[in-house]
Formats: C-alpha cells, sequence, structure tokens
C-alpha cells in the first residue's frame, strides 16, 4: 500500500472519530431540553421539595451542564454508560446481551439480503427491460412499499399461525442451541430482508448501468465475451463503490432500524430496550442507546468510505 | 492465422449492398428511421489494407463495425450480406457473431484512453480475448503480449502489463490496444481513428508502428479515419465516403493524386488557403512581458518567463503539443490564471492580474472562443438570447435594438436570420462554432482568442471556420490568438508564430521567419510530424528526425 491512501483512510477515520463526538454532543444537548426533571421523574409526582433537592445533589443534576457533560463522556470512554433510572441497573450490563441480539438477527439478515441483493442486481441488468427485469424489480418494490410491521404480520400469519412453520415470538435466551436460535429469528430476519432487498438491487442495477455506458464495455463486447461475462468482470467492479455504499447504509438499518420489527416480535434487542425506556423516560439509557446507534451509523459509512477508496485503482496504484 | 477461408481464394471480407438503419427519436416528433449506410459494397484480400475516409456521419465507423456485426446504439444492420472468410457472418447467430468477435475481427478504437477498462491490469485485458477463444494458454498468449510490445516500441515491454490503463499515456495505451487486436491473430482488424486523438509528434510514432505490425503479421485492416494524409500512408486502397454512401474507390496513389470526384478533389485540397501575412508593425496593443504562471500554489510551472506581443488586427498563433502550455498561456492573458511573475500590458495600461479586479471594458475588449463549442454555449438558451446576452451585459441594448444587432450579426457569420429561434442542439457542429463566433464579437473586441476552436471539426467544416474567420479580421480589425496543435492550420491563418515546449517560447517571430530553415530541433519535429498527401512521407519524416517526441 503507498502512501496516499493510507493518509485518506487516516482522514476518513479522523473525521470518523470527530463527527461521533460532534453527536455526543448534540445528544446530550438533546436530552437536556427535553422537558421534565430527572429528579422528579424518579421519585414521582408525590416527592417532597427536599427530597428532590437531596437526590439532585447525588446525582449532580446542580452541576453546569458542561461539566456533566464531559462527566458523562469520561464514563462512555472508560466503559460506564451509567445507570438506568427506571431499574436502577447497570446499562452497560444490560445492553450487552441485547447488543449481541441485534447483531445476530442484522447478520443473518445481511447474509441473506446483500449477496441476494447483488445477484438480483446483475440479473436484472443481463434482461434489463425484459419480463425478468420488470418482475424483479417490481416484486423487490413492492415489498419495500409495504410497511415493514405489515410484512411481518404476514409472515407471521402465514408461517406462524397457518402453517406454524416458525414461532409467531423471537424468544431467545443465553445458551439457546444454535439452530433452535436460528428457528426463532427466521421471520424477523426474512422481513428485515424483504425491508431492504429493492433499495440495494435497485442501486446495484443503477450503478452498473451507468458503467455499462463505457467505451469499455464496447471493447468488451467486440471481444465476443458472453452478456454476463461483460456485467461481472467488466461492470461491476467499477459499479462496486456506489454499491458498497448503499450496501453499507443498509446494514446501519439492520441495526439501528429494527425497532419496530423487534417490537412485532417480541425479540429481545436494542430497539425494543429503546422504546422501552423512551417510554419510561429513563433518558440515561436513551443518550447510551444513541450514542451506539450513532456510532454503528458512522462506523459502516466509514468502511464504505474506505471500501470505495481502495476499489478505486487510481489511488490505490498512483503513477 | 485462423481458420482456411471455406472457398479458397475468394476475398477475406466481402460486404455487398450493405444497408444501415437507425431508429432516431427527434425531440417532439414521432419517431423514425433513418438510412445511414445506403447499399455500400466492399471487398478486402488477406494481407491488405483499405481506408475509409469521410466526414463525420459519412457511416465510416458504422461499416466497419459492421464486419463485426455490430452496430452501436439503436443501429441496426437491415440489409445486405456480410462474407467474412466466405460465409455470412449475419447468419451465424448470436453464438456465431460472438466467436468470430475478437477472433476472426478485431477492433482498435479511437480513445484508449476510454476503452481500457480502468479496474483491470493491461496484461488481463490483451490477452482476454486469445483465452476466452483459446487461441492460446495464458502463458503463451501473455508471452506473445510480451513480443507484440517489443514490436509496437513499448518501453519496457516486460514489464507494462503488470501497469493501469491509467499509469500509462495515450499513445502507449493506443499501441496497448493495437498489441490487444493483434493477440489473438486475427484475419482482420479494424482501426477506428487510432490516432486522431494524440497529439502530432505520437501519432507519427504511433501510425509507424501499427504500420510496421499490420506489415509483420500480414493481417487484413480497415482503416477508418477523417484525415486523408494519414490514411494515405497505411492504406493499399482507399474508400471515400459521404453520407452514407460510396463517392470514390481506388488505389491510394490514385485517390490522391487523381482524384475523380469532386468531393474527393475537396478533401485532398482540404488545407490550402492562401493567407497573405501581414506587415509586422511596431505597436502591439497586447503585450506579455515575462510572465510566469503556476498550478497547485507555485508547485508546477507551466508558463516559464513568457513574452510575446499582439498587434492590431494581426493574428499571433501559439503551437506546441499538450502540455506545452498554450491554454494556460490563454488563461493568464484573460486573469483566470494569475501570473505569478511578469505583466500584461493591453492598449498602453497594465491589465490586472486578476479577473476580478479588471474593468467591464477590458473584459469586453478580450473574448474567447473554445474548442468544445457545444459545451460552451447553454444548451436551454435559444442562439438569439446567447448572442443577445453580451450585447446586454456590456452595451444595456434591448428589444428592437439588440434583436437588429443579433440578426446583422448572424448574416456576418454567414448563417441567417432564420437561427435566432433555434436551439444549440438542432445545430451542426460548425454551426455552433459559429454561433460562438458571434457571441464574442457581439461585444466589439479587440482580440478574440481561439483555443482550437477548429480541432473537433472536419476538415472542409474548419476551414468554413477558418475562411469566416479571416473575413472578420478584414472588416473589423480584431486581433486573433491562435491556439492550436494543427501547424497546417497556422499556415492558413497566422501572421506571426510562437512555437512552445513544456512552458517556454521556443521559437518565436513573423510566420515567414519562424516556418524557414535553419529550424531548432523541437519546431523541425513539428513540422516534421504533420503528415503530407504523399505516399512515402511517412518512413521519410520517421528517418529524418533529430529529435524524439516528448509526449509519446
Amino acid at each position: 500500500m503507498s502512501n496516499p491512501i493510507l493518509k485518506l483512510i487516516a482522514q476518513r477515520i479522523a473525521l470518523g472519530l470527530l463527527l461521533l463526538l460532534a453527536v455526543s454532543v448534540l445528544i446530550f444537548a438533546g436530552t437536556q431540553i427535553l422537558p421534565g426533571d430527572v429528579a422528579q421523574s424518579i421519585l414521582g409526582q408525590s416527592a417532597t421539595p427536599q427530597a428532590l433537592a437531596n437526590l439532585r445533589e447525588e446525582l449532580g443534576l446542580n452541576d453546569p451542564a458542561i461539566v456533566r457533560y464531559f462527566r458523562w463522556l469520561g464514563g462512555v470512554l472508560t466503559g460506564d454508560l451509567g445507570t438506568a433510572l427506571s431499574s436502577r441497573q447497570d446499562i452497560a450490563a444490560s445492553i450487552g446481551g441485547r447488543l449481541w441480539n441485534t447483531l445476530f438477527l442484522a447478520f443473518w439478515a445481511a447474509v441473506v439480503s446483500v449477496p441476494l441483493a447483488i445477484i438480483l442486481g446483475l440479473l436484472a441488468v443481463r434482461y434489463r427491460n425484459g419480463w425478468i427485469d420488470k418482475t424483479i424489480s417490481g416484486l423487490a418494490l413492492a415489498s419495500t412499499s409495504l410497511p415493514e410491521f405489515f410484512i411481518g404480520y404476514l409472515l407471521v400469519y402465514f408461517f406462524a399461525v397457518k402453517l406454524q412453520w416458525f414461532p409467531g415470538i423471537s424468544t431467545v435466551y443465553d445458551g439457546m442451541p444454535f439452530l433452535e436460535r436460528m428457528k426463532a429469528i427466521a421471520l424477523p430476519a426474512t422481513a428485515l430482508t424483504l425491508v431492504v432487498l429493492a433499495h440495494m438491487m435497485r442501486m446495484t442495477r443503477a450503478a452498473i448501468l451507468n458503467v455499462m455506458q463505457s467505451a469499455y464495455i464496447e471493447t468488451a463486447e467486440l471481444k465476443g465475451l458472453s452478456p454476463f461475462d461483460i456485467i461481472r468482470k467488466h461492470a461491476f467492479p467499477n459499479a462496486i463503490a456506489p454499491i458498497i455504499n448503499v450496501v453499507m447504509l443498509n446494514l446501519a438499518f439492520l441495526i439501528v432500524g429494527v425497532v419496530v420489527i423487534e417490537v412485532i416480535f417480541v425479540y429481545p434487542g436494542m430497539g425494543q430496550y429503546l422504546v422501552d425506556h423512551v417510554a419510561k423516560r429513563d433518558v440515561p439509557v436513551v443518550q447510551a442507546v444513541g450514542l451506539i446507534f450513532a456510532a454503528v451509523y458512522i462506523g459502516l459509512n466509514i468502511v464504505a468510505d474506505i471500501a470505495a477508496i481502495v476499489a478505486n485503482p487510481r489511488l490505490r496504484h498512483p503513477k | 492465422m485462423a481458420k482456411a477461408p471455406a472457398n479458397g481464394s475468394g476475398p477475406l471480407l466481402d460486404i455487398r449492398n450493405l444497408r444501415i438503419e437507425a431508429k432516431v427519436y427527434p425531440p417532439g416528433e414521432a419517431p423514425r428511421t433513418i438510412t445511414l449506410v445506403h447499399d455500400v459494397s466492399l471487398t478486402l484480400e488477406k494481407g491488405k489494407v483499405l481506408g475509409l475516409i469521410g466526414e463525420s456521419g459519412a457511416g465510416k465507423s458504422t461499416i466497419g463495425l459492421s464486419s463485426m456485426a455490430y452496430g452501436r446504439g439503436g443501429v441496426k444492420i437491415t440489409g445486405g450480406e456480410i462474407l467474412l472468410n466466405g460465409r455470412d457472418i449475419r447468419k451465424g447467430g448470436t453464438q456465431g457473431i460472438r466467436a468470430l468477435r475478437g477472433r476472426e475481427v478485431c477492433y482498435v478504437a479511437q480513445s484508449a484512453a476510454a476503452a481500457f477498462n480502468p479496474a483491470h491490469r493491461l496484461m488481463d485485458q490483451v490477452v482476454e480475448a486469445s483465452i476466452l477463444h483459446g487461441v492460446a494458454s495464458r502463458a503463451e498468449a501473455e508471452k506473445r503480449a510480451v513480443a507484440l510490445f517489443r514490436k509496437l516500441s513499448l518501453p519496457d515491454p516486460e514489464n507494462i502489463g503488470q501497469r493501469f490503463p491509467h499509469q500509462v499515456s495515450g499513445g502507449q495505451l493506443q499501441r496497448v490496444m493495437t498489441a490487444m487486436a493483434l493477440c489473438s491473430e486475427p484475419d482482420l482488424i479494424v482501426f477506428d481513428e487510432p490516432t486522431t486523438a494524440l497529439d502530432v509528434t505520437t501519432q507519427i510514432d504511433v501510425l509507424a508502428a501499427i504500420k510496421e505490425a499490420i506489415r509483420d503479421t500480414g493481417v487484413a485492416a480497415l482503416y477508418i479515419s477523417h484525415d486523408l494524409a494519414v490514411v494515405a500512408q497505411v492504406s493499399d486502397e482507399i474508400m471515400v465516403l459521404r453520407h452514407g454512401r460510396l463517392v470514390e474507390w481506388g488505389g491510394t496513389r490514385q485517390i490522391i493524386k487523381e482524384p475523380r470526384q469532386e468531393y474527393t478533389s475537396a478533401l485532398v485540397s482540404v488545407h490550402e488557403i492562401e493567407h497573405q501575412e501581414k506587415e509586422p508593425g511596431a505597436n502591439p496593443f497586447l503585450s506579455v512581458r515575462n510572465v510566469t504562471a503556476a498550478y497547485g500554489g507555485g508547485t508546477i510551472k507551466v508558463l516559464k518567463n513568457v513574452s510575446v506581443d499582439i498587434l492590431p488586427g494581426q493574428t499571433l498563433a501559439v503551437v506546441g503539443e499538450s502540455g506545452s502550455g498554450k491554454s494556460t498561456l490563454a488563461r493568464a492573458i484573460t486573469g483566470l490564471l494569475p501570473p505569478e511573475q511578469g505583466s500584461i500590458t493591453f492598449a498602453g495600461r497594465t491589465l490586472s492580474n486578476r479577473l476580478a479586479d479588471r474593468s467591464r471594458d477590458d473584459l469586453r475588449e478580450l473574448q474567447m472562443i473554445y474548442q468544445m463549442a457545444d459545451v460552451a454555449m447553454n444548451p436551454r438558451q435559444t442562439v438569439g438570447t446567447i448572442i443577445g446576452r453580451p450585447l446586454e451585459f456590456y452595451f444595456g441594448m434591448g428589444g428592437k435594438e439588440r434583436d437588429a444587432r443579433v440578426a446583422e450579426l448572424l448574416d456576418k457569420i454567414e448563417m441567417g436570420r432564420g437561427f435566432a429561434d433555434r436551439y444549440p442542439a438542432e445545430l451542426s457542429g460548425g454551426q455552433k462554432q459559429r454561433v460562438c463566433i458571434a457571441r464574442a464579437l457581439a461585444a466589439k473586441p479587440r482580440l478574440i482568442i481561439c483555443d482550437e476552436v477548429t480541432s473537433a471539426l472536419d476538415p472542409l467544416v474548419a476551414n468554413g471556420i477558418l475562411k469566416l474567420l479571416l473575413g472578420l479580421q478584414a472588416e473589423e480589425g480584431v486581433a486573433y490568438l491562435f491556439i492550436t496543435h494543427d501547424l497546417a492550420t497556422v499556415k492558413s491563418i497566422a501572421d506571426s508564430i510562437a512555437v512552445m515546449y513544456r512552458g517556454e517560447v521556443v521559437r518565436y517571430g513573423p510566420k515567414s521567419e519562424v516556418l524557414k530553415p535553419p529550424f531548432d530541433a523541437y519546431t523541425d519535429l513539428l513540422l516534421s510530424s504533420v503528415p503530407k498527401m504523399e505516399i512515402g512521407w511517412l518512413e521519410k519524416a520517421i528517418g529524418g528526425r533529430r529529435m524524439a517526441s516528448a509526449g509519446n
């Protein structure tokens, strides 16, 4: 690897960290301007003024905002996400298992949806404007247009209630055998796949079609290559950067955007945890989850940027 | 060579009554079918080279590609027979056509820079067709490719294949593409304007390499170009085409020495405009003094201590190959690239270096015309609006007064008033350039900078533009700074010449002196590289060279 590419990557990572810091400020500021008082919400409406004052003192709520921000940030950096107000439990400990569950679901949804989307995109280009292309695009668009909760309930109705192949409620617990676990997540993973498939497929198709206008595609045609080889060998490598970008956006969605699906299938992941605690006005949990989601989003976008840089032969092999 | 011809002695390629049509979708009208090639027939013997020549739209490329049963865009072969090695390739079906492409017939494109896939190494692309068609194993094909790189005088033939297209210069890429076409040992290669995009000094090297490769491998070729002098160097026979119809077909000597058709004669004599050099006067109105300019915050010096003068009503031609700093000189004069050192005086006053500091009158008196006329105009404005804009901006004209002046300017560029309501997309290349000239003239400038204004045009159209510019100079007394890489154009239009090489003026003076021997090495290279309409010029020119070309 040569110097310019390392420099570009270092720049992207540094920018990502800076962005994450800015997001942490926003999250902190956002939760501060929310109406209501943390001490009040812990003790309830009937608390005495003295008890409120004592609790504020204890929680450090009387300190200036900037001091509280750095205290919080310092805690985050050392792995201490604070204590949940509602349950008095350590947030990091409760998140650990749930984050793992969310990643497990997202991983299997991605394993199915990304290759499927790219292959369908390649097929759509190969048979562009024919009935195969139109069928693929039509079905993919239909599945995206349906709200995800509707897809979820459709799946539950057919596969859990009528056919009884899979459970309608995705209960998972520690020490669950792998196959049991896979069976439990089959329906939510399918629903997620249907949600993200169309976007990635359409972008793959558009990115490759854009490249298909290039003169080097004509060169490949005039060498006698078959249409699918032309797309695979000559068009796809040049369309990789926009495809990676849209894949990463969708992977981020699989992790941070699964709230509705997790609620429908009662899946013990981050999304459900977040929704529960938003309802309880549990500000430290909302902050912690918000920060983790932001980190995932920024992290995956950095990966997309780096992949796009590495995929460019002009940067990989400078003159 | 590939399979033996089915009928022993027949021609390699025999095209009979070829008819090619395309569906066009004019804006606001119903789609209709137009005929691009009207019943053209040709034959080509093994190992011979047939040159196809004509202006754009003549159907040269379309005919060339038909030998591979290929039509660009919506182009369809609708009639006639294409016999290759004795069999009609259109009856072979998709499989049959795919089997002959890259095997029996190969293609060399005009812009190798665009025709190579930027994502793959050159070697992988060069040997791809040979491996695909089972002509050779990868190891054999790579060995053959290296041998071809050496034959085509590419630098470092052993390792150049490991490079990516962006790491190799344009002239080298064109030769690698020729090697790619030769690698699968085809019977026929279609060369589609392979040297048109190159500098004149690079063109001659690539042309010589192609000619030698054709001779040594015994491959037959269709050589497509709009430049008759180039075609004459490599072809055994030449076919002149116009609007998709055959004009004349004969041996190379007959076509360039004794053309039978009027159109062919026009092509042969295209460069000859007589231009009497004007008296060099003593009072230049624009003086560039010791100008040094750089890009990238002073790191890349592109102009080094350049001094030139322009006399009222005269033409200074600036010549040199790409990267010599010609266009940068124009940018420095117009203030788009403020010089680091030196000064520019105009009509007795020193111009501000920066564009933003110049008065509106300074801007008005210096106008520019560009190479790409179509991108220099707003596609959503009518010709009338485009020409009227400087009238409004500089003179505050409006309404009838402006329209009258626009009509007058349209007359001056020999286009007629009816064009005022047209959009740029409805004009031909030459007409677009005329509109750009009218727009520059509308400002009543004292100097027009013409940056390669004829390079993108067909020779006969370019000739018309040059005659128009000369006529306007006589009428309006406007001076030109004429930037070009084409020395024939320089002879037709210049009063004085500045030859630029790597950011410096290496030769400067009145035309008659600059073009009179003895020459410095670079001017000699430049002059000797301009293709001449005579057989055997290429070998003579290569043999007589004193310095290697810089661009390569």
